[in-house]
């Protein structure tokens, strides 16, 4: 069964004039239809205002769509009865740490969810400690949120929503305020919560490298799934991309041109390492 | 440097004080303020300061932080004790032109300056033992029985605390702003207190904006945890009576019985 499942779903943003009636839509998410397996880590593409956000909310039962359906674990968001079984399953993390962490202390901000499910006091802080140590954040529990560092804070929100045990993790462009070192502890801790205990990932952003690693990558514009495929199938496409106002990573545009200018390099190179194996395997040659 | 504003003024130390439960510490401030407004004898102000001279052994709090509550209230007091010192009629024993000071004056200008200063200096006990956090959630917890009547205890509690972690995030936004603004040439130091008051106009407009943003993203990532309000919620770190705070009730019933028992012989 897959965990995501969303059938021709739309969202119209309205907006409303002074006196409250409504007196324009916009489409955000326009016929989007896609499956999410469980234990997948799925990467969302585009740039500002291409719906990757909106999309991201409906996951959590944040949103729910205009039309057609989105479904959760079996359950449909759409439904209100289903809202809170929702939101336990696919958990969520946005992009700026300090909105997003509500206690004093590292563990009590961590215990916020089990809290509001309504977890026995003893199982919040086994909970507690097993989600701080899987983003490595253990040793901070008894900080005050406010003197660390962003990537630091947003592995606190990870360990907040881990504590709840959810099957899926959606995270909203959690790199966007940080600073590179801060980005590579996010995402190493989000690929490890996918490798090591098989929760589903789904990461929206536009920073093209933390991408290579997803099994999916979708691109969006203008509300539309516009590109799907492997990080290899996507990245080979640079033209396309480049349409679609994206960058590819430096890699990658690297062999590109490198083999634009007669280098016979294949497509859709991702890694440095990558691109020095098959430089070696053409240096010889030449 | 705005970063290091500590909240409150909580000292950090080990002591059984620190160690009490904070409904404890509630409940017994609220005793001993009351009790001072009961006792109306020097004996009784004598037990008063005794009982807290202990507790401030016992708190391991330096002298020094208490008087600091003082400093702020210091004028006030002066003024009620000089207002008693003249105002109160009784037998004049010093007279200055129109205004007579009477023995009855002094006596209740002493009593008041007694007063207030073991009121102060009591309840900032409490503050410095006690983090806001415990604070709020005693208060959550003693007013527990009023949710029957409607009243949003939870809500208040947690609105509290939420207000207690933004406050070094918004001034630190307070700084940023104030430093884009001198930025653009905006002065924020010159001038008499109107135009003071205007320059904060650019200061404050962004401010609020910042903070209506950032409190609707942190509602939706309450709602996204699951949030939905004080019913069904579980706690994390509980309020639970031990020992010591027991002996710490008996310990203030023991006080008040003193307190009146010496009342009523003085009477005698």
């Amino acid at each position: 069964m897959n965990i995501i499942e969303t059938s021709h779903m739309s969202y119209d943003y309205i907006k409303y004039d002074e006196e409250g009636n409504a007196a324009g839509r916009t489409r955000a998410i326009r016929d989007v239809s896609l499956s999410v397996k469980p234990g997948q880590f799925i990467a969302i593409l585009g740039h500002n205002g291409s719906g990757k956000s909106t999309l991201a909310k409906h996951i959590n039962a944040l949103l729910v769509p205009t039309e057609g359906t989105v479904v959760v674990d079996g359950k449909n968001t759409s439904d209100a009865a289903n809202v809170w079984d929702v939101r336990q399953c696919a958990g969520m993390v946005f992009q700026n740490p300090d909105n997003q962490i509500i206690g004093q202390v590292v563990e009590e901000d961590v215990g916020f969810g089990p809290e509001n499910m309504g977890v026995p006091t003893e199982e919040i802080w086994q909970r507690v400690e097993e989600s701080l140590k899987a983003v490595g954040m253990y040793a901070y529990r008894k900080y005050s949120p406010n003197k660390l560092s962003g990537g630091q804070k947003q592995r606190v929100s990870i360990a907040g929503v881990l504590a709840m045990h959810p099957k899926c993790i959606v995270l909203d462009e959690p790199t966007a305020m940080l600073d590179p070192n801060g980005r590579k502890d996010v995402i190493r801790a989000a690929r490890a919560l996918n490798q090591v205990e098989g929760i589903t990932i789904l990461l929206i952003t536009h920073y093209m490298e933390e991408v290579i690693y997803a099994d999916t990558v979708l691109v969006m514009d203008g509300g539309e799934v516009v590109m799907q495929g492997t990080p290899r199938e996507i990245f080979s496409q640079v033209e396309r991309l480049k349409e679609l106002r994206l960058d590819v990573p430096q890699v990658t545009l690297l062999a590109y041109e490198l083999k634009k200018s007669g280098l016979p390099l294949p497509d859709g190179i991702l890694t440095a390492d990558e691109l020095a194996a098959e430089l070696k395997k053409v240096g010889p040659a030449r | 440097m705005i970063r290091e504003i500590t909240l409150g003024q909580y000292y950090q130390t080990q002591s059984v004080l620190h160690g009490l439960d904070s409904r404890v510490k509630l409940v017994g401030t609220l005793t001993y303020i009351l009790s001072l407004f009961v006792v109306n004898n020097f004996l009784g102000y004598l037990l008063a300061a005794v009982f807290l001279a202990i507790c401030i052994l016992l708190s391991h709090v330096p002298f020094r932080y208490m008087i600091k509550g003082m400093k702020a209230v210091l004028f006030l007091m002066l003024f009620a004790a000089t207002l008693n010192l003249f105002l109160t009629p009784g037998e004049a024993v010093v007279r200055i032109w129109k205004l007579q000071i009477t023995d009855a004056g002094i006596a209740m200008a002493a009593k008041m300056a007694i007063r207030l200063t073991l009121l102060i200096i009591g309840s900032s006990l409490m503050t410095l033992t006690t983090t806001p956090n415990h604070l709020t959630d005693g208060l959550e917890s003693l007013l527990g029985p009023f949710k029957k009547w409607k009243v949003p205890v939870h809500e208040v509690a947690m609105m509290m605390s939420i207000a207690l972690r933004f406050i070094p995030i918004l001034l630190e936004e307070t700084d940023k702003i104030m430093k884009a603004q001198i930025a653009r040439g905006a002065d924020f130091d010159s001038g008499n207190l109107l135009q003071k008051a205007k320059a904060m106009v650019p200061l404050l407009v962004p401010l609020f904006v910042a903070a209506f943003r950032r409190a609707n993203d942190l509602a939706l990532a309450m709602e996204a945890r699951c949030y939905r309000g004080g019913e069904g919620r579980t706690k994390m770190k509980p309020l639970v009576y031990h020992t010591n705070d027991y002996l710490a009730y008996a310990v203030l019933a023991i006080y008040l019985t003193v307190l009146i028992v010496a009342g009523r012989i003085l009477q005698l």
